[in-house]
């Protein structure tokens, strides 16, 4: 079952959440509903430091055994951090993707690419829809 | 001769069930304006007996040569009776590439130590479980540089097997990436200078081999610097497997990728085919690598067992976005690789001494004959380039004796006229060599 | 099982070098010291340990000579012993490549007829023998497909390839700097013509596709597909992977493919070896036989010789001209059976095929309900749905009944799939004791779900961590 999703962050149709932290920084990461779709997770290809992304381009790449998956940008910036523990231990996405297992610390570059994500009330009802 | 084992009852029968009126009607899909009667051209059947008959027959329009004395890039070598007994059990011999791990756990370790052999072999910590051969291999290894680079240009020694420098010009060509070659010194070996200067930031991979295909030994170290310094990554080929038994690897003098021809690791030469695509590389490229890989992990008991593993990396899961296509690969031939490493163990170093040892007996033979000479000074392993009076006379004479005779260098390098490259491997006696000598003069 | 590492023991060897005749000489003073390797690590191991660690590793590996495979899109047929027999003549292993042509005529001379034959089988106008597996030719024959255009001086950088396409259909496009798009299928299981209508322009370079395709369904439109992808000057590009259905039937060359990459180890019954070697021949139509890879073999002064003369080549894509011992078992395969027995090998694949679908139907969901070829496709959804056991656990028990398992979870548009590919060399009895352990997993499935997960039983090991393998990758062993 699938952790609640928490309300103090955004979420991308895709599948990603982004935390704003209020400095023109966010964090971003897949959502518990993403990690539980792509079942154990194997590896995490996390983007360079300095790495600029456009809102809606692939940033990172997750794979499982059978499957692997772009994850994309939810909002344009700067890759100003990354995870590095996933490149040990990838499995931190499965058990907490919400926290601990975050991917990217992006410089927004545009603060408007945050307005047409989702709130968690949303995004429950999306991924509600998906199950069926 | 048919395979097929039903009877007439059978497929009565068969047919009721799927409630089919005749066979044809399984046909029914196909439009009838392309469906064929008969097959044009094709011959009738033949009985088992009919048919060895006729193969025999072929096969005797075949000359088999009492000496063959050219190697670039196939190497006869005696080939232990037990890699045919063991290549041939029916369990490895008639099974698919290994999906369903818990029935394939025999091709899978073998594979896994065969990927163990040749890591230790090429100086490198990883081999995948093989290409379709070493020019594959190699034109594999760098299409991988330029993906991983978003670099285009790929430089390359000239002094590289002549087909396998066309082979990475297809690869390269199709990807849209280009191939600058780099000229050979009074050596025989890469131009260093040229190549540093050729060197800029848009090579992805610089691609040498050693021994490389005038035999000569290259030094890899400056080479790797080279590369590095300008952010490319060192491809470094061999020709014949077993130079590996005496020669400092190319992984160890750091290569990036070690990528070659392994049909010297028991497996004949076989008119070109099957052969073996050897790809060895650093660790850190694990996850890039093309083809198939066999790894260790545990049943759910806790038992060693082996899987086809991080096949995320190949074409039937990232489709498109795969850095190479291959599915098929040369499994029994890396099966036959391993068995015969295993065979040899330390006697591979041997063997490859007694190669150089037969290799100088020839060259100090063929050097006596009025007017030939080296050409090259670097040192060689198992082959090396003689310049003559008239290198087509010479292998007029040896093939008028049965015998396959060198290659002609000036088919792909125009400057090198009357210049042969001879190989010699243990199969060549003494008299065998001493003749070839008389033959010549 | 204790690796070949593991018994190693100092001192030991299971292969003697012999004495040499010639005198022995300093190697550092040959080579010089600094191009000698430190050390040679590789096992130590007498004979008979070896042959019995081998022997003992073949055990634990299933073969078609073990039992039946119905490996899905693999054509596990079996593969007769004369073939090998043939293969092991010392003409056919003991010539070197670069022989001189006097040496190889038999070679030659087998090999052009083998072009001659595959042309005339496929309806060709021309066959390269080159490329070593089918993913290699089908790589070879988009690199024509590219120059072809190149010659033309046409700029198309698209590649149409149905949603039901192996992976490596668009792999090789995207090898060739083809962007590739995805043609949808049609309820039937086939072409989706207004699809393919729309995506077709002159952008496109063309459509890969693989007929009967991966459903095992013929694809009944075939006239219009090509019409609609030549209509816009594009070729069509046949992946003859499942060839086994309609030799003596009908030829990709009347249907209107422009290239076709065959597997020999399928279609024409080489033993596989583990994953190869294979091979991959590559036909093409008349436009683009100046685009195969060189060398090619052509008549001189009325005897067979290689030639690279031919300036439109795409080049080569292999060192050698291809895995000439896996073509001289193909060869012997099509000269034993000859015209009548290849159709016939064709009636009982396809008739094994349907009378293994109308046998699991009742029990397993059967997508697309009509006629089938080589190979039939089912789903395990009924089986998830019911008491969710999934399409690999039925799998992986079939282990335990002596099968190897089909072919799953592709194509990847039919949820949990079960591909299964009987082959014409398998009898009745094989393929009812093979449906009854069908049917027999479904129930159990039912009743005993557990069980089922459990599997396989019967093996030397259970199921393997696969998450472990990737996530921790050990591919090669090292000393503790």
């Amino acid at each position: 079952m699938s952790k609640s999703n928490p309300t103090d962050r955004l979420y991308s149709k895709d599948h990603e959440w982004v935390k704003d932290n209020g400095d023109g920084t966010a964090a971003v990461g897949i959502t518990d509903y993403a990690q539980e779709m792509l079942t154990d997770i194997v590896f995490v290809e996390l983007p360079p430091i300095g790495k600029k992304v456009a809102k809606g381009e692939p940033m990172a790449v997750v794979e499982s055994v059978k499957s692997v998956s772009d994850v994309f940008a939810p909002v344009g910036g700067e890759v100003i951090d990354v995870n590095k523990i996933l490149e040990e231990t990838p499995e931190l996405i499965n058990q907490d993707a919400f926290h601990e297992g975050w991917i990217a610390r992006l410089k927004l570059s545009n603060a408007e690419d945050l307005k047409p994500l989702l709130n968690a009330a949303a995004y429950d009802a999306l991924i509600k829809e998906e199950k069926h | 001769m048919d395979y097929c084992p039903h009877t007439p009852q059978d497929i009565h029968q068969m047919q009721a069930v799927i409630g089919a009126g005749s066979i044809e009607e399984l046909f029914a899909d196909i439009p009838q304006k392309f469906r064929i009667r008969q097959m044009p051209g094709i011959p009738a059947s033949l009985s088992e007996q009919e048919t060895l008959g006729l193969m025999q027959a072929i096969a005797a329009k075949n000359r088999m040569p009492r000496v063959t004395l050219t190697g670039a890039g196939a190497y006869v070598h005696y080939i232990p009776a037990v890699v045919g007994h063991i290549i041939g059990r029916a369990e490895f011999y008639t099974a698919y590439t290994p999906y369903q791990a818990e029935i394939s756990q025999g091709i899978l370790q073998a594979i896994y130590e065969y990927q163990t052999m040749i890591a230790h072999l090429t100086g490198t910590e990883i081999a995948n479980a093989s290409m379709y051969d070493g020019a594959s291999a190699m034109a594999e290894a760098a299409v991988l540089c330029a993906k991983m680079s978003n670099r285009s240009r790929i430089v390359v020694a000239r002094s590289v097997h002549p087909q396998y420098r066309q082979v990475l010009q297809t690869y390269s060509w199709a990807n849209g990436y280009t191939i600058t070659e780099m000229p050979y010194t009074a050596t025989g070996q890469l131009d260093l200078a040229a190549l540093q200067n050729a060197l800029d930031d848009s090579v992805a991979a610089v691609v040498v081999q050693s021994p490389n295909f005038f035999g000569c030994i290259e030094e890899i170290t400056p080479i790797a610097d080279a590369a590095h310094k300008n952010g490319a990554l060192l491809i470094a080929g061999f020709t014949d497997g077993t130079s590996l038994g005496v020669l400092k690897p190319a992984g160890a003098s750091g290569a990036d990728f070690v990528v070659g021809e392994g049909q010297s690791f028991g497996n004949p030469v076989n008119y070109g085919g099957p052969y073996l695509g050897i790809f060895a590389a650093r660790e850190k490229f694990l996850r890039r690598i093309p083809g198939r890989l066999a790894g260790a992990t545990v049943d759910k008991n806790g038992r060693r067992g082996f899987v086809l593993t991080l096949q995320t990396r190949e074409q039937h899961i990232r489709r498109e976005k795969a850095t190479s296509n291959i599915c098929s690969n040369e499994a029994l031939c890396a099966l036959a690789a391993g068995v015969y490493l295993a065979a040899l163990g330390k006697n591979l170093g041997k063997l490859a001494a007694l190669n150089i040892y037969k290799t100088q007996y020839l060259k100090n033979n063929l050097l006596k004959l009025a007017g030939w000479k080296e050409v090259f000074s670097a040192p060689v392993y198992n082959e090396f380039a003689l310049r003559c009076p008239d290198a087509q006379a010479v292998n007029e004479k040896l093939k008028a004796a049965g015998m396959i005779g060198a290659y002609d260098l000036q088919k792909d390098y125009p400057a090198l006229e009357n210049t042969l490259l001879f190989c010699a491997t243990e199969m060549l006696s003494k008299d065998d060599m001493d003749r070839v000598a008389e033959i010549i003069s | 099982m204790e690796l070949i590492f593991e018994i190693s023991k100092p001192g030991r060897s299971a292969a003697d070098i012999p004495a040499s005749d010639v005198p022995a000489i300093d190697i550092d003073e040959i080579i010089g010291g600094q191009y000698r390797r430190a050390d040679l690590d590789l096992p130590e191991v007498a004979e008979v340990d070896l042959v019995r660690h081998y022997t003992n590793l073949s055990r634990r590996n299933f073969g078609v000579d073990l039992g039946f495979y119905p490996l899905g899109s693999c054509t596990m047929k079996y593969n007769p012993k004369i073939n090998e027999n043939v293969a092991a003549l010392p003409g056919f292993t003991g010539l070197h490549p670069e022989a001189a042509d006097e040496f190889a005529r038999g070679n030659l001379e087998l090999m052009v007829d083998m072009q001659k034959l595959l042309s005339g089988i496929f309806g060709m106008a021309d066959f390269t023998l080159q490329p070593a597996a089918g993913a290699h030719g089908e790589l070879t024959g988009v690199m024509m497909i590219k120059k072809y255009f190149e010659k033309k001086g046409e700029k198309r950088h698209l590649m149409l390839i149905p949603d039901a396409a192996h992976g490596t259909n668009p792999a090789s496009g995207a090898l060739c700097g083809f962007d590739t798009v995805t043609l949808r299928s049609n309820p039937e299981g086939g072409v989706d013509l207004e699809h393919l209508e729309s995506l077709m322009t002159e952008d496109v370079a063309g459509l890969m596709l693989t007929n009967p395709n991966t459903l095992g369904l013929f694809e009944r439109n075939i006239e219009k597909v090509a019409a609609i992808v030549h209509g816009k000057g594009g070729l069509l590009y046949g992946d003859g992977a499942n060839a086994n259905a309609f030799l003596g039937k009908t030829r990709p060359g009347d249907l209107g493919f422009d290239v076709i990459q065959l597997n020999l180890h399928k279609t024409f019954s080489t033993p596989h070896g583990c994953g190869g070697p294979g091979s991959g021949p590559v036909g093409v139509s008349a436009k683009l036989v100046n685009f195969l890879p060189v060398p090619r073999i052509i008549k001189r002064d009325s005897t067979w010789a290689w030639s690279s003369d031919f300036p439109d080549t795409i080049g080569r894509v292999r060192a050698f001209y291809g895995n000439f011992n896996v073509i001289v078992k193909a060869y012997t395969y099509i000269r034993s059976l000859g015209a009548e027995g290849l159709t016939r090998a064709t009636e009982m694949a396809v008739l094994n095929a349907n009378y293994i679908k109308e046998r699991l139907k009742p029990c397993f969901d059967l997508p697309f309900d009509r006629v089938c070829m080589h190979e039939c496709v089912f789903s395990g959804n009924r089986q998830v749905a019911e008491s969710g056991v999934h399409t690999s656990d039925m799998a992986k028990r079939l282990i335990d009944f002596g099968y190897h398992p089909p072919t799953i979870y592709f194509p990847l548009i039919v949820p949990e799939a079960i591909m299964i590919e009987p082959t014409e060399t398998e009898s009745k009895e094989t393929l009812d004791t093979f449906c009854d352990a069908m049917i027999a997993i479904a129930k159990e499935a039912k009743e005993n779900p557990r069980r089922v997960k459990d599997a396989p039983l019967s093996t030397p090991v259970s199921r393997l961590d696969e998450v472990l393998a990737a996530r921790k990758p050990d591919v090669c062993w090292k000393r503790s």
